[in-house]
Parts: C-alpha cells; sequence; structure tokens
C-alpha cells in the first residue's frame, strides 16, 4: 500500500510536509517525496494529515461482563472511526482484570475481534478492591501495558506505596485516577455554584489534587514512574508541572471534555454532562488548555465509558458517572485546540500519538519511520461533519456532544498496515 | 386593620402593573423559581389573589378545572404539600389522584420517567411530583408532554412553597421590593431556601442566608445573598425570617453537635426577636420542631405567620394549577 500525496506530520522525526509512504508487511518501508510501485494499494491522501496512528490511552471497552454496553468489537469500532488505532483498555471488567488468566481470556477475544490494536492494563490490587496486590509478575508474563486500579482509587497509603514499589520491580507503568473517596463522598458535581444552584453534592478539587500530590510523593519514594489519568483542575495541573519541574517521572493526560466543557453543561441535569472527576469551572478549562500547551499534561486520552440508557436515563445523582468518547475525541481537539495560539496539529499529534507511544513504551507505534508498525490515521482538517446519534459505533450513545457540527475528522485509520473502517477502497 | 387594607391596595395596584408585563402564561410546567421571570412570578401572585377570595367564600369552590384531571405523585412522605395541593386542585373541580411511594408500581423498580409516561398515557392533564433527588421534576417534565409541577426535588427547589411565602409577605408587607428578608437554617439541604432565593430576589428583595458553616453551600453568595452564620446578624436589620426545619442526621454525620446546642445557637426565642424590627414577619414552612429551630412562644406569637402560610398555600397553588391548565405553549 502507498499512501500518496498527504500532508504527513511526524513531529518525532520532526517530519511536516508532503511525501509518500510505502506500507509492506504491516510495516513502514520508506517514507519519501515521491514513491512509485507497481500492484500497490494506492490511497490518495491529498489535502489531508497524515499521522502517526493515535494511541488512546484510557478506553473502557466493557468486555468481558458489560457486553450489552460495549464489546472490543463495536469500541475497537468506535476508535476506527475515530481515527484512533490503539486503545489501552481499562480493567474495571467483570471480572476485573486481575491475573494472567483473566488476561489469557480477554487477549482471545481481542485476538478475535479488535479492529485496533488493544493493550491491556491490568488491576493493581485484586479485584480492584484496594486490599491485596496482584501477582504483577505473572500479568507482565502476559503482556499488560500498565496498572491501574482505575476508578476504585487505593485510599491506603500504605498499600498505595507498596504498589508503586512491586511496579517498579516489575517494570510497569502504574496509572492513577486520583481521587480521595474520603473527600469526594457521594459527590456528583463539581462542587461550587453550580452545584448549589442545582442542590447536588458537591466534589470538592481537593479530592483529585489531594491525591495528585499524594501519589505524586509516593511514587518518589518508591522510585517509580507515574502516570495520572484524566486531569481536570486547575491545582492539579499546577502541582504536575511543579514535580515535573523538579525532574518528577511523572507524566499525565486529560480528557477532551476538561478543554471543551464546563460544569454548567450540567445545569439542566443532562446526566450526559456527569463525569467523574466532575466537569470543573471555566477557570479550570484554561488551566487544562494552558497546562496542555506547556507540556505539563502529556497526553489527550478519552476514558471512554460506555453506559447503557438505563444507566443515564434516571435521576442526575443516581446516574452513572462517564461519556463515551473515542469518536468525537480528534475533532474536539481540532475544534478547541488545534486552531488556538500555541497550538499546531503537530502538538495534538504528539499528544494523541507520540506522547502515549513514549509513557507507554510501545517502541513501534508514534512515528512514520521505516520499520515502525504501519499504524496510521489519515485526517481531513476541513472536514465538515455532524456527531449523529445514528452514526455512533459504540453500542452505548451516552456523549453530550451528540448533534453537534465540527470540523476535522479522521478520514482513514490503517492499522498493521490495513485500513479496518472499509472507507477505502483499491481504486 | 386599615393600615392592612392600605397595604393592601398598594400591592394591589403594583400588582396590577406588574401583571401588564406578564399577562398570560406560556410555561408546560413549574420546576422552580430559578425559571421564572418576576413578571410570571408576579402573574401566579395576582390570581393567588383571586383564588383566596374564593377560599373565604361559603361555597369554596370553582369550575375552572372541571374535566382536568390531576395526578399527585409523592415519592416522599408529605401530609401538608400534598394535601394542600389535593385541596387546590378539588376546589377548581380537577378529578384528583394520590400515588404515594408505598403504593405504587415505584416499589417494583419502574423508573420515574416510565411511571411519567404511563400516567400520560393514562391521559392525565397535570403530574404533581414530590421527590428525593434533585432534577428529578425537570426529568419527568422533559420526558412528557404533559404538564408538571414540581412539589419539591431534593435539595433542588419547592416552587410553590416560597410562591406562598412570598405571597403571605406580600400581604404582610406590601412590596417586596428592597425588603430585608433572612432565612435562617439548614440552607445546604433546603429546597425552600433556594426557591425562596430565587423568587426573593427577583423581586427586589435583600436577602440574607444564616446558617452553621458547615450547612452554607459553596459559592451561594454568587446567587445574589449575603451570607451569615450569626443568627442576630441575620435578625438585625430583617424584616421578615424564614426559619427553615432543622435535619440533624445526614449522610451519617450531624453538622451541629446537639438539638440543645443549635436551640441555644440559632434558635429563634421571643428574647432575640426582642432586639430586631418590631414588626418582624416570622414564617416556617412546617413542620415546626418546637424547640429546635425556634422557641413555641414564637412560632404561636403574634409575629408568626405559619398558619397563615398554609391556608396562603392553597390559593397559590390553585393559582398554579389553573394558569398551568390553561397555558398556551408550543407541543413538541
Amino acid at each position: 500500500m502507498i499512501i500518496k500525496n498527504g500532508h504527513i506530520i511526524d513531529p518525532a522525526n520532526k517530519r511536516d510536509g508532503v511525501f509518500d509512504i510505502l506500507i509492506k508487511g504491516g510495516r513502514i518501508e520508506k517514507v519519501e517525496r515521491v514513491i512509485k510501485a507497481k500492484d500497490e494499494d494506492i490511497v490518495d491522501a491529498d489535502g489531508k494529515i497524515v499521522s502517526p496512528g493515535l494511541i488512546d490511552m484510557h478506553v473502557h471497552l466493557r468486555e468481558p461482563g458489560r457486553e450489552d454496553n460495549e464489546t472490543v468489537a463495536s469500541g475497537t469500532a468506535a476508535a476506527a472511526a475515530g481515527g484512533i488505532t490503539s486503545v489501552c483498555a481499562m480493567p474495571n471488567t467483570q471480572p476485573a482484570m486481575d491475573s494472567a488468566a483473566n488476561i489469557k481470556g480477554l487477549k482471545r477475544i481481542i485476538k478475535k475481534d479488535a479492529l485496533c490494536n488493544v493493550f491491556i492494563i491490568g488491576a493493581i490490587t485484586l479485584d480492584r478492591m484496594g486490599e491485596r496486590l496482584t501477582d504483577m509478575e505473572a500479568m507482565r508474563g502476559e503482556g499488560v501495558t500498565a496498572l491501574s486500579d482505575d476508578g476504585d482509587t487505593i485510599q491506603d497509603e500504605v498499600l498505595m506505596l507498596n504498589a508503586f514499589k512491586s511496579a517498579k520491580k516489575n517494570g510497569l507503568l502504574l496509572i492513577s485516577h486520583c481521587e480521595d473517596k474520603g473527600i469526594s463522598k457521594n459527590g456528583v458535581v463539581n462542587e461550587g455554584i453550580i452545584a448549589t444552584k442545582l442542590g447536588l453534592r458537591g466534589i470538592p478539587r481537593e479530592a483529585e489534587y489531594g491525591f495528585v500530590e499524594r501519589d505524586i510523593r509516593l511514587a518518589g519514594k518508591a522510585g517509580a514512574r507515574l502516570h495520572i489519568a484524566h486531569v481536570s483542575c486547575k491545582e492539579s495541573v499546577d502541582i504536575i508541572r511543579k514535580a515535573k519541574k523538579k525532574g518528577v517521572a511523572v507524566t499525565a493526560e486529560t480528557a477532551p471534555h476538561y478543554f471543551s466543557l464546563d460544569e454548567d453543561a450540567c445545569v439542566t441535569y443532562d446526566t450526559r454532562a456527569k463525569m467523574n472527576p466532575p466537569l470543573r469551572s471555566a477557570e479550570d478549562v484554561k488551566a487544562v488548555k494552558r497546562g496542555l500547551r506547556d507540556g505539563t499534561i502529556d497526553a489527550i486520552a478519552s476514558d471512554h465509558a460506555p453506559h447503557g440508557k438505563h444507566e443515564k436515563e434516571i435521576e442526575f445523582e443516581l446516574a452513572a458517572f462517564g461519556i463515551i468518547g473515542l469518536e468525537t475525541s480528534l475533532a474536539l481537539a481540532a475544534a478547541h485546540l488545534a486552531g488556538e495560539e500555541g497550538f499546531s496539529w503537530a502538538r495534538l499529534i504528539e499528544l494523541m500519538s507520540v506522547n502515549p507511544a513514549r509513557i507507554l513504551g510501545l517502541g513501534g507505534k508514534g512515528r512514520l519511520s521505516p520499520g515502525m508498525d504501519a499504524d496510521i490515521t489519515i485526517i481531513d482538517p476541513q472536514r465538515a461533519w455532524i456527531y449523529a446519534k445514528d452514526s455512533i459505533k459504540s453500542k452505548s450513545k451516552n456523549s453530550p456532544f451528540i448533534g453537534r457540527r465540527f470540523k476535522g475528522k479522521a478520514e482513514t485509520a490503517i492499522v498493521g498496515g490495513r485500513t479496518r473502517d472499509g472507507r477505502y477502497r483499491r481504486p | 386593620m386599615r393600615n392592612e387594607t392600605k397595604l393592601e391596595e398598594k400591592t394591589a395596584k403594583q400588582d396590577r402593573a406588574a401583571s401588564k408585563q406578564a399577562a398570560t402564561w406560556a410555561k408546560k410546567d413549574l420546576l422552580g423559581l430559578e425559571y421564572l421571570t418576576a413578571g410570571e412570578i408576579e402573574l401566579i401572585l395576582e390570581n393567588a389573589k383571586s383564588f383566596k377570595e374564593v377560599l373565604g367564600r361559603p361555597l369554596r369552590k370553582v369550575p375552572s378545572l372541571r374535566g382536568k384531571t390531576v395526578v399527585n405523585l409523592f415519592y416522599e412522605p408529605s401530609t401538608r404539600t400534598r394535601t394542600s395541593f389535593e385541596l387546590a386542585a378539588k376546589r377548581l373541580s380537577a378529578d384528583v389522584i394520590n400515588i404515594m411511594k408505598e403504593s405504587s408500581s415505584i416499589q417494583k423498580g419502574e423508573t420515574l420517567v416510565d411511571t411519567g409516561r404511563n400516567l400520560e398515557a393514562l391521559k392525565i392533564d397535570i403530574i404533581v411530583v414530590r421527590h428525593g433527588a434533585s432534577g428529578a421534576a425537570m426529568m419527568l417534565s422533559r420526558a412528557v408532554d404533559i404538564s408538571v409541577v414540581n412539589a419539591g426535588d431534593g435539595w433542588h427547589e419547592h416552587p410553590t412553597q416560597a410562591l406562598l411565602d412570598i405571597f403571605t409577605l406580600r400581604q404582610r408587607l406590601g412590596s417586596i421590593k428592597g425588603v430585608n428578608v433572612s432565612i435562617i437554617g439548614d440552607i445546604a439541604h433546603s429546597r425552600v431556601a433556594r426557591s425562596n432565593i430565587w423568587g426573593l430576589t427577583k423581586l427586589g428583595a435583600n436577602v440574607t442566608v444564616c446558617a452553621p458553616k458547615k450547612l452554607i453551600p459553596a459559592a451561594i453568595e454568587k446567587m445574589g445573598v449575603r451570607v451569615t452564620s450569626d443568627v442576630d446578624d441575620a435578625l438585625k436589620k430583617a424584616d421578615a425570617i424564614n426559619v427553615l426545619r432543622m435535619q440533624f442526621e445526614r449522610d451519617g454525620e450531624s453538622a451541629f453537635p446537639s438539638k440543645m446546642e443549635y436551640f441555644k445557637t440559632f434558635g429563634i426565642t421571643e428574647e432575640r426577636l426582642k432586639r430586631a424590627k418590631k414588626g418582624i414577619v416570622v414564617m416556617h414552612p412546617g413542620p415546626i420542631n418546637r424547640g429546635v429551630e425556634m422557641s413555641g412562644e414564637v412560632a404561636d406569637g403574634t409575629n408568626s405567620v405559619i398558619l397563615e402560610q398554609v391556608t396562603n398555600g392553597i390559593a397559590v397553588r390553585m393559582a398554579v394549577l389553573y394558569l398551568i391548565a390553561h397555558a398556551r405553549y408550543n407541543k413538541r
């Protein structure tokens, strides 16, 4: 396959211009100004951005356990539709990904059904109960990419320190959803005027940044690497910025909703605006953007969280947290970041491909060099489209962005040299 | 008495002026006072006055809602509000059905939305809903094309309570504009407080909220109120106080050490009232915990309008049901 005439933006190789890419055997063979070859499928990317495949490092595929909400097949179809070629599957399945055996089972499903690369995040504690550490060595043997207890943050400080020590011993990255449950309690929206007006329990920002501080301290103590999931508030950004300046081995991600929506989205009790961490204030949105601009935040990850109608079309305080995001994350980044000062498509691609590959240690991804995996996203930055409910590939439709007009869309996702969305055919 | 008549006249004048701005009601629902204009609030109060007159007649019934059906859908126990709504609907000649949490399929796990859609299919005209979850009334209103009246949703709003409080205040004080009203008690968990804040500030009152610090919700000053934790400060300039019922156990922890301690620090007593303005109006949405948020003497004293509030509640709810039943709005 040859991708012809595309505008290649490959920040890791500092390449930004029109080039052709030849793909052979699932790998990139060469990248040159003009490549001529016979008997090759040709993908015409004239006027399009050709990017190293996008990597979403925070996704809930729900399989096994909640196949009614999402499966590996439907979730990875959604990813491909959003231009994402690799996802990290969070371990909060039923059963949880807390043992080599469970991971083996999931790998079988992935092999059979996945339309993009799926990397498995293993649990830190058994059944993610925050009590006993998992057998990290055995899970590493099955190829887990990183470790996380996801939304069930380990509250016990001693256990968390031991988790860092064990992760370090096994050379695994620890991803932390920072939430001090003693502070967030039963809160459902950001603490502040919106929570007060709505009469809903607030989640103080301290619940997040207090644990960002704690985990940076504990990781430092253990000498382990830490990645902070979905940063949502100003104080967290400030704490991470400071830590990075000191040389702490910490990285961070945010989700598109934290730079495109604020707590005002909750004023009609729209449960599609209910997430954890909650949508914060306009000031926090600004701080998150600043963090994305100056490198404090390394990555954009969707925190794709599919939930069925029965979990969302109920009273706000009872509704499930989270939204789907695989099919909108690139478009939201384009809408809210690409055009702004200090941002560029190259920076977006760093945030959505180069940096996730680096953080996760995916050596074959995140750049378009000969020999690398042929994971490539072709983006039409001018394409106008509407995010329509009927078009959603995910099994769940819980998104506050349904009906929104966007400019900029992934045209195709090439995974291991194969287009997986069926959009491109041999001419 | 003469003084009161004068005030009534003054109010009537202002009401007429206000109702010119909003002579018609065009909303499907009443979900909260946040969502009403000052003109719409005035319109309800103006209509309530006519209906209060009806309540003074020997035959207390008008045919305005004949042929209409009102359902009281109550997910929380309530005697006062439910009885008041039921009486209001009956005085308007509507048919009334009461559905309580324990006597319906709610306990079988039917969702609020499903219950609402079934009531709609049963050709009900108005659902009056009381629910423990904030936003429940709004969610229900989105799910059905029939009218929804919020009779209290979680900590969010209790619009008819605030309307009857304001109605009572206006009868006592004339205009609401520039009047100092202090709301005292558990502000954080009170839908009555929120609805009163919206209604009073829209009509130009100066509102102070007073509570132990733990019971003052974050950033409430952005709703346009003054905040204090000193009850004497809250009483000092007040023309009226609205004293909230104090619930001690919430989420398994108490916001105040004891009832006695609360009474000492925040309780409204005759002694405290002596230091307040002479004709200060004392309101309470009920039910009262005598000796906790207010002494029995104050509850029964000359400043208290607590039972007037109850009577006015029927008139205000008649006005709300009447306006909503005759609303002209675009159906979806």
